[in-house]
């Protein structure tokens, strides 16, 4: 109880955010693991491939035997998913399946087993905060707030008013070195703090695209306090040899 | 030997895109011939077992005599190795290990009874647990529950769990009117997705979702329309999946089980009636490897309920326009006063069996009216009153003679006018379980339909059954080029204008490659039958001869003639009819005797392979109805022609008489090659001359799930033809063509 009352009402700018140990947020698993025909997300919608992805499409199944070709499910989910402004809804698995020549349903399989496949409509920049523990012990509560807040107070999972932006959290995107990150859209933004992350947010907002990559000045995952071993100067060819072969 | 398989997904000159927009149906996975192995030794708990080699681990612990617990893991469908409850001891193997996944290896020790496997099961069980509702006592698989019993057995003798949020809850599905879930109990076996993928052949059961959300759907809203599907009921280790028609009904252990016959098609399924008291509450299937492995279609196993309705249950005789129930003995009288009244004399007097007709009636009805001087004896369906095109003197012109099993052999099958998956669904599964892992190859002359596997249409009438015939096509090729090739045509053939024709075409092909097609091993030339009697009465001989069916009857016994075409009873025909609804044929008799239905008689059934099985009783006829054998013999000693027989025993001999076949029972006899080429010869000199029209073949069979008096009784059958063969609303209407390109 005392530590409760301790709490100050607002967090030093220090203090990382904390969280109590629970499970994510209660899903309805019907909402994630059933489809249910909206005016918006329902068979009747058209979806064809366009001319260029189709090409892709062919492409792409021409690398699996043709007795196999429903191995490019995944694929083709993605190709269907980056036209149809980066969610799949049941027209795209539908398209996908009949493409494949395989039941729907094994498709709707693939869509609802990976997490990537958004199977409702998201925002125009899909932000990702990795929260897995690297970027957790490096603040990444503290930027999935901020990104939170920055838009207007929406929880993970949600879309803004505007439908510009949708923030999930997600799992380990392999940035480790570079936490705490968020990808937006392909591309990822590293190292950050809250003031880099609002900007950054600003600038999608306004319609820029700001420079991908580390925000600290890092040009890669370099150590940030310069380096700490072989700093002296290379020698070069012969150095150190016995004259004869100098 | 591995294949490209599935037309499906040959590279064609098309192109790949350019074939999808008529996407072939269904596609099989990589399949090669199954090979000889040899067989192999393990030691199992400290026996020596000898098992084929690939054999799975459990199959040799079964072999050796230990049990097993196990839920995913079916001897008929793939293995999914999932439930981990079938953990084993293996020597040198560091884990347990799940021997339905784990292939039998050539002198491994395996235990199943130690202290770790014990600890495993006990573990695994816990887990299935955790999320499995304990609302036992009023789950309908109670008292026939496997994780209930393994759970007893198995599982750990108190609970740890303290989870304050609760356990995983997961929305029902609606699967229709058969098929009842309650999803929160399902423990993700996946035997119901691997048994509507493989066997059923509707592709839309899935898993959706993964680890604890993962659930068991079909993603979309809609039902499962399969013919088969009442079997995912059987197979559900757990309560998730029950019958909704026997939802809350009975419990097991109050049910009599009796062994019977199915009689909704010409399979013969072997069944076992569920009854409480007087009432039939369920059907279930018997395994028999060499009729239905261990499915029935849904009308088997549901149709019972219209057991209960529109009986005939007294005698009844037509006054002016009503039916007034009478005594036996009157009614027996009025029929010998009907006889007499309307005059006819040989010929004249007709008997027309029915699809429902049991064997024992069937030989008591025609002997009765062989007695009576006629000849005039017809089957119930169309041009039934009429010789059969095809004649009944050889068996295997009207049999199916490579047997049930033997369709697995087939290497190519041609059907012709037929719908298996209507007229003969587990039947149809067999191809389908065949097209799946063999090369099978199928061509199909007919109506289109969708038959759960892939075929090569040849046409819709007799043009293609001739130019099959003169090797003209693809499939003809292939047919030619088959080792084991089979022909099979549909009952609704011999009905049809030019069935004469196709039974001529098709006789005299396979006369002419009779090498390949009539064996000592092999004969595929076959006859898909649709009614239940329809065997038993060609066995006997229930034909007219030519003379007597150009004859316009008089009298006209109605022996569960369900199907008659009103118009073709004259009106001033005397009509009596035998048998246990008030459907169709009762309308139309002047006289209404009260049989027993399938499951209160023990008679015999003989299945579109010819072979004899006894059914039995489950339930006493009810009301003033009898068995009907025993009808027709109290009805001869009225019309002064008194039967010889006495007892069922004496009736079985007079069978014995007619054929042999009737009373060995369980077993085919197979037609030798000599005679069956002897009927053939037969058949195409009788059809020699036979005109054709070029009518398309329809198929015979509208509407599964109405095709008998009892089926068209049943409630559950009503709301199955409703949620299956109207017009579905579904919304869908994209999603529709989809499925019927897939199903």
């Amino acid at each position: 109880m005392s530590a409760i009352a301790r709490l100050p009402k607002t967090l030093p700018s220090r203090t990382y955010l904390s969280r109590t140990f629970s499970s994510s947020l209660p899903r309805k698993s019907d909402a994630l693991f059933v489809h249910r025909d909206t005016s918006y997300n329902n068979p009747k919608i058209p979806f064809e491939f366009s001319e260029e992805n189709l090409k892709r499409a062919t492409e792409i199944i021409s690398h699996y035997p043709p007795q196999y070709k429903k191995a490019a499910v995944i694929p083709l989910l993605d190709l269907g998913q980056r036209q149809n402004k980066g969610w799949t809804s049941i027209s795209v698995m539908n398209r996908v399946a009949k493409l494949l020549e395989m039941p729907p349903m094994r498709v709707y399989e693939v869509a609802t087993f990976y997490t990537m496949f958004n199977r409702e409509p998201i925002g125009e920049h899909f932000v990702q905060v990795c929260t897995t523990t690297p970027c957790m012990l490096r603040g990444s509560t503290d930027i999935l707030h901020t990104v939170c807040q920055h838009l207007g107070g929406i929880k993970p999972g949600e879309t803004t008013k505007d439908r510009k932006f949708t923030v999930v959290e997600v799992e380990c995107q392999g940035a480790c070195s570079n936490a705490p990150m968020i990808v937006v859209g392909d591309d990822f933004y590293e190292d950050l703090t809250r003031e880099t992350t609002a900007k950054i947010l600003d600038a999608f907002a306004k319609g820029e695209k700001p420079k991908p990559g580390p925000q600290s000045g890092r040009h890669t995952s370099e150590n940030s306090a310069g380096l700490t071993a072989l700093t002296s100067k290379p020698y070069g060819p012969g150095q150190f040899c016995s004259p004869e072969f100098q | 030997m591995l294949r490209l398989v599935s037309t499906a997904s040959r590279p064609s000159s098309a192109g790949r895109l350019g074939k999808t927009a008529v996407p072939p149906k269904g596609r099989r996975a990589f399949a090669s011939t199954s090979a000889k192995h040899a067989d192999i030794s393990l030691t199992v708990d400290g026996k020596e077992v000898t098992v084929p080699q690939g054999s799975a681990l459990i199959q040799a612990c079964e072999a050796a005599g230990a049990t097993i617990p196990r839920f995913c893991y079916h001897d008929r469908l793939a293995i999914a190795g999932n439930c981990r409850m079938c953990l084993v001891e293996v020597e040198r193997s560091p884990k347990p290990v799940a021997s339905c996944a784990m292939p039998a290896m050539p002198g491994s020790k395996v235990w199943t009874n130690t202290p770790l496997v014990h600890e495993a099961r006990e573990g695994v069980m816990e887990f299935l647990l955790a999320n499995h509702p304990l609302d036992c006592p009023i789950c309908d698989q109670g008292g026939e529950c496997d994780l209930q019993d393994q759970s007893m057995r198995y599982g750990s003798d108190r609970s740890r769990f303290h989870e304050i949020t609760g356990k995983r809850a997961v929305e029902d599905k609606n699967l229709g009117p058969l098929v009842k879930t309650s999803m929160n109990r399902c423990i993700q076996c996946t035997r119901c997705v691997r048994f509507a993928n493989e066997v059923a052949g509707v592709e839309d059961l899935g898993t959706t979702g993964r680890g604890n959300d993962m659930q068991i759907g079909m993603y979309v809203e809609k039902t499962m329309n399969s013919e088969l599907s009442g079997n995912v009921v059987d197979l559900c280790p757990v309560g998730a999946l029950t019958s909704k028609p026997y939802a809350f009904h009975a419990r097991p252990w109050e049910l009599k089980n009796t062994e019977s016959i199915d009689v909704t098609d010409a399979v013969g399924s072997n069944i076992r009636v569920d009854s409480r008291g007087v009432r039939v509450m369920r059907v279930q299937p018997r395994t028999n490897d060499d009729v239905n492995e261990e499915w029935i279609s849904d009308k088997a196993r549901y149709a019972y309920d219209g057991l209960t309705f529109q009986r005939l249950t007294a005698p009844l005789i037509k006054q002016g326009d009503r039916f007034v129930a009478a005594t036996w003995e009157e009614a027996l009288s009025a029929i010998a006063d009907g006889l007499a009244k309307t005059g006819a004399q040989g010929d004249e007097i007709q008997a027309i069996a029915g699809h429902l007709a049991d064997t024992e009636s069937l030989v008591a009805l025609k002997d009765l009216i062989n007695c009576l001087g006629s000849d005039n004896l017809a089957t119930d369906q169309l041009g039934g009153t009429a010789p059969p095109v095809h004649g009944v003197d050889v068996r295997s012109n009207y049999l199916f003679n490579p047997t049930i099993p033997g369709i697995e052999q087939a290497d190519a099958i041609l059907l012709v006018g037929t719908n298996p998956r209507h007229e003969a669904a587990v039947l149809n599964s067999r191809i389908r379980k065949s097209w799946l892992h063999t090369t099978l190859e199928v061509g199909f002359i007919g109506e289109r339909v969708d038959t759960a596997y892939g075929y090569d249409y040849l046409g819709q009438d007799i043009k293609a059954v001739q130019e099959f015939v003169a090797g003209k096509g693809e499939f003809a090729a292939k047919f030619k080029a088959a080792k084991k090739p089979l022909i099979i045509i549909g009952s609704a053939i011999s009905e049809h204008p030019d069935g004469a024709s196709v039974y001529n075409q098709l006789a005299s092909y396979v006369q002419t490659h009779k090498n390949k097609l009539l064996t000592p091993e092999w004969n595929g030339f076959s006859v898909l039958q649709r009614a239940a009697s329809r065997s038993a009465a060609y066995d006997i001989g229930f034909v007219s001869s030519a003379k007597a069916a150009k004859t316009t009857p008089k009298f006209i016994y109605l022996l569960n003639a369900d199907e008659v075409d009103p118009k073709s009873i004259s009106k001033d025909a005397f009509v009596v009819y035998q048998g246990h609804h008030g459907d169709l044929g009762a309308q139309l008799a002047d006289v209404c005797l009260p049989g027993a239905a399938y499951t209160e008689k023990s008679t015999t059934w003989v299945n579109t392979e010819g072979r004899a099985q006894l059914g039995s009783a489950a339930v006493p006829p009810p009301g003033a109805s009898r068995d009907d054998w025993k009808i027709i013999r109290a009805l001869s000693e009225v019309l002064n022609v008194q039967l010889p027989y006495e007892d069922v025993l004496a009736l079985r001999d007079r069978m014995w008489e007619i054929s042999p076949t009737l009373v060995r029972y369980d077993a085919v006899e197979s037609t030798s090659p000599d005679v069956a080429l002897a009927g053939l010869k037969v058949l195409v000199e009788s059809t020699k001359k036979a005109a054709f029209k070029g009518l398309p073949f329809e198929k015979p069979i509208k509407n599964f799930y109405m095709t008998d008096p009892i089926s068209r009784a049943s409630v559950t059958m009503a709301q199955c033809t409703r949620a299956f063969t109207g017009d579905q609303e579904s919304g869908i209407s994209d999603e529709k063509g989809l499925q019927a390109a897939f199903a």
